[in-house]
């Protein structure tokens, strides 16, 4: 396992670095900061002081320097929007946009859990068909339709919950529904076939012939075993949750990591944007070795190999 | 008599075929209901521009933000209309022409790409094979809507670029299953056979590699085009996708958002088409999996999901 992490490590070291290289000279393709950042009408003397306080009159291969050396001081820049450090206020918004995140994760695992096995009980059934054609519909709608319909529905018409802000419970309903949805539907489509491969082993045979209730062949012999597959996607639909972020805090107005991204994209605050890019990447990176070592607990076979 | 028994021996191999294939698809009544929706779909992005020419975009301001369901205006007004007393359907049905082809030309280049850089890295491997992958990692390893937003950011968002981003956030799902395809193909007994007779590496990858690729490579395609179509809305509608003059769902969704409490039906009859559209390209993808193959079917599953 040691080496494995090791050599993950140094694979994802590579990557981020590789992450950090696009980004940062993504950004300086847009165009000289001071053209972008000051008044079109600000006087020549002061174009020069603002882009020497901020190094824009180096080369850039120079700044790359300076913006890597201050990286490895968890420098990130200032935001020049906001005027506070990028850094803190990518910190300031992660809590958010994880606690999101969280919710949306456990209620689509638990519902798509317990409705794939039970729809893999009896392929074809009543169930199975109204299980897959909801499922299907999950994984196919735009979540920011889901957020303006619920915005609709239960904000303009029946007036129960409120549209933006985190103040209380209520404001948490609307955002976290946008966000589970679709990883639902498509996790419910893996738990179903994972199952069916499942129940169909000789293993649930046995146990079947052996006079093993329903219920426990489901939950404790099939699952188990189908969980693997269901566990790789998860992991998958969580490090996508930021796509899903992005959209359900734009419309309900939620300070989280993804709102901070659109705002900092529109007004092209380099510093955010990147603080926000490789907070965001390494926090992908930790979920993956969580996964992979979750893997390894619950298959015998990876912890030996 | 055995005149006619003759003629319908003969046409066996391809009428019954396509008689067997329709019949089950009438059968399965979502998967009919589907078709028939996408031909009306595909039927709007053909002929919808020629036969409405300027409807979605003349101007009313009599009928600004009229209710739908009443047919006072003409039938054209059927859905309602919006904040500048256009046509909520002549919009709609304009709009399917680049909501449609930009999901379509996405997935045609990513594909290709794909497809390519995947039968380099099979085949040849090497170093060139493990930096290809290697990329794909780390394109993999980023949010698909994240890249997208920052690289519009830098380009301007122009259909060419939208389309461009798009296939990129994907290219690696095809990369990844034409490798793996190839790898396994690679070591098959005609592959050496030609190799024995002296093809040329570049011949070996297309012409005894690559048609035996190709079927789960456009399946996975078809599959990718509702996701594709998906992620063109959700960057329309957060304004890094195309822009106004130019008519698409998502656009409209994002445009009709401000009007919400006033005139819900600005918003709601786009995001119900790329919902209705998406969710019928899923159930016909799902029904020409099963009915073509039930064998193959458990890989795309694994793809889909590891997508």
């Amino acid at each position: 396992m040691l080496p494995y992490l090791r050599q993950r490590f140094f694979q994802s070291a590579i990557s981020l670095l590789g992450l950090i290289v696009i980004v940062f000279f993504l950004a300086r393709l847009t165009g000289d900061p001071t053209d972008l950042l000051l008044p079109v009408d600000t006087p020549a003397s002061v174009r020069e002081e603002f882009a020497q306080r901020h190094g824009f009159d180096q080369p850039v291969i120079v700044q790359f320097g300076y913006y890597l050396a201050n990286l490895l001081r968890f420098d990130f820049g200032q935001s020049l929007h906001q005027n506070a450090p990028a850094l803190d206020l990518v910190l300031h918004a992660m809590p958010t946009t994880l606690l999101l995140a969280f919710w949306a994760m456990t209620i689509s695992l638990l519902i798509a859990v317990v409705a794939g096995a039970m729809a893999a009980w009896r392929p074809g059934g009543l169930f199975d068909r109204i299980a897959s054609l909801i499922s299907l519909a999950g994984a196919s709608i735009p979540n920011f339709w889901i957020a303006i319909v619920g915005v609709l529905v239960f904000a303009v018409w029946l007036r129960v919950l409120p549209t933006s802000g985190t103040g209380t419970p209520w404001h948490w309903i609307l955002p976290v529904t946008v966000l589970f949805v679709r990883p639902c539907g498509l996790l419910t489509q893996v738990v179903r076939s994972s199952m069916l491969a499942a129940l169909s082993s000789a293993y649930v045979k046995t146990a079947k012939a052996r006079g093993v209730k329903t219920r426990s062949i489901i939950f404790v012999h099939a699952l188990r075993n189908a969980m693997l597959p269901v566990i790789t996607v998860a992991a998958d639909q969580a490090a996508g949750m930021i796509n899903g972020a992005v959209i359900a805090e734009t419309v309900f107005g939620f300070p989280g990591i993804g709102k901070l991204l659109i705002d900092s994209i529109l007004f092209r605050d380099f510093a955010v944007i990147q603080a926000a890019v490789l907070v965001t990447a390494i926090a992908i990176f930790v979920l993956n070795v969580v996964v992979d070592i979750l893997y390894s607990i619950l298959d015998p076979r990876v912890r030996h190999n | 008599m055995p005149a006619a028994t003759t003629v319908s021996r003969a046409t066996k191999p391809t009428v019954p075929f396509l008689r067997d294939t329709l019949l089950a698809l009438w059968r399965d009544k979502l998967a009919f209901i589907s078709t028939m929706f996408l031909l009306i779909v595909l039927f709007a992005v053909a002929f919808g521009p020629s036969l409405l020419p300027d409807a979605a975009l003349q101007m009313n301001l009599r009928a600004r933000n009229a209710p739908p369901f009443s047919i006072d205006r003409g039938w054209l007004y059927v859905l309602g209309s919006d904040n500048l007393g256009r046509s909520l359907l002549a919009r709609l049905i304009i709009g399917s022409r680049y909501t449609l082809l930009i999901a379509g030309a996405a997935v045609l280049l990513s594909m290709v790409c794909g497809t390519i850089l995947g039968l380099i890295a099979g085949y040849r491997g090497g170093r060139i094979g493990t930096v290809i992958m290697r990329a794909a990692d780390m394109l993999m390893s980023f949010p698909s809507l994240l890249l997208a937003l920052i690289v519009l950011f830098v380009l301007s968002p122009q259909i060419s670029n939208v389309v461009l981003v798009l296939a990129l956030s994907r290219v690696a799902v095809y990369l990844r299953t034409c490798r793996a395809e190839v790898l396994e193909v690679r070591e098959r007994q005609f592959v050496s056979a030609a190799r024995a007779l002296g093809a040329s590496p570049l011949r070996i990858a297309l012409v005894h590699i690559l048609p035996n690729v190709l079927p789960t490579l456009v399946t996975l395609a078809t599959l990718e085009f509702a996701a594709m179509m998906l992620a063109e809305s959700s960057l329309s509608f957060l304004g890094l996708g195309v822009q106004a003059p130019a008519v698409t769902w998502g656009l409209m969704v994002a445009e009709g958002r401000g009007y919400l409490s006033s005139a819900w039906w600005l918003s709601f009859w786009p995001g119900l088409a790329i919902s209705l559209t998406a969710i019928s390209l899923n159930l016909l993808a799902n029904w020409v999996r099963t009915v073509t193959d039930p064998s193959q079917s458990w890989r795309l599953e694994a793809r889909r999901a590891n997508s």
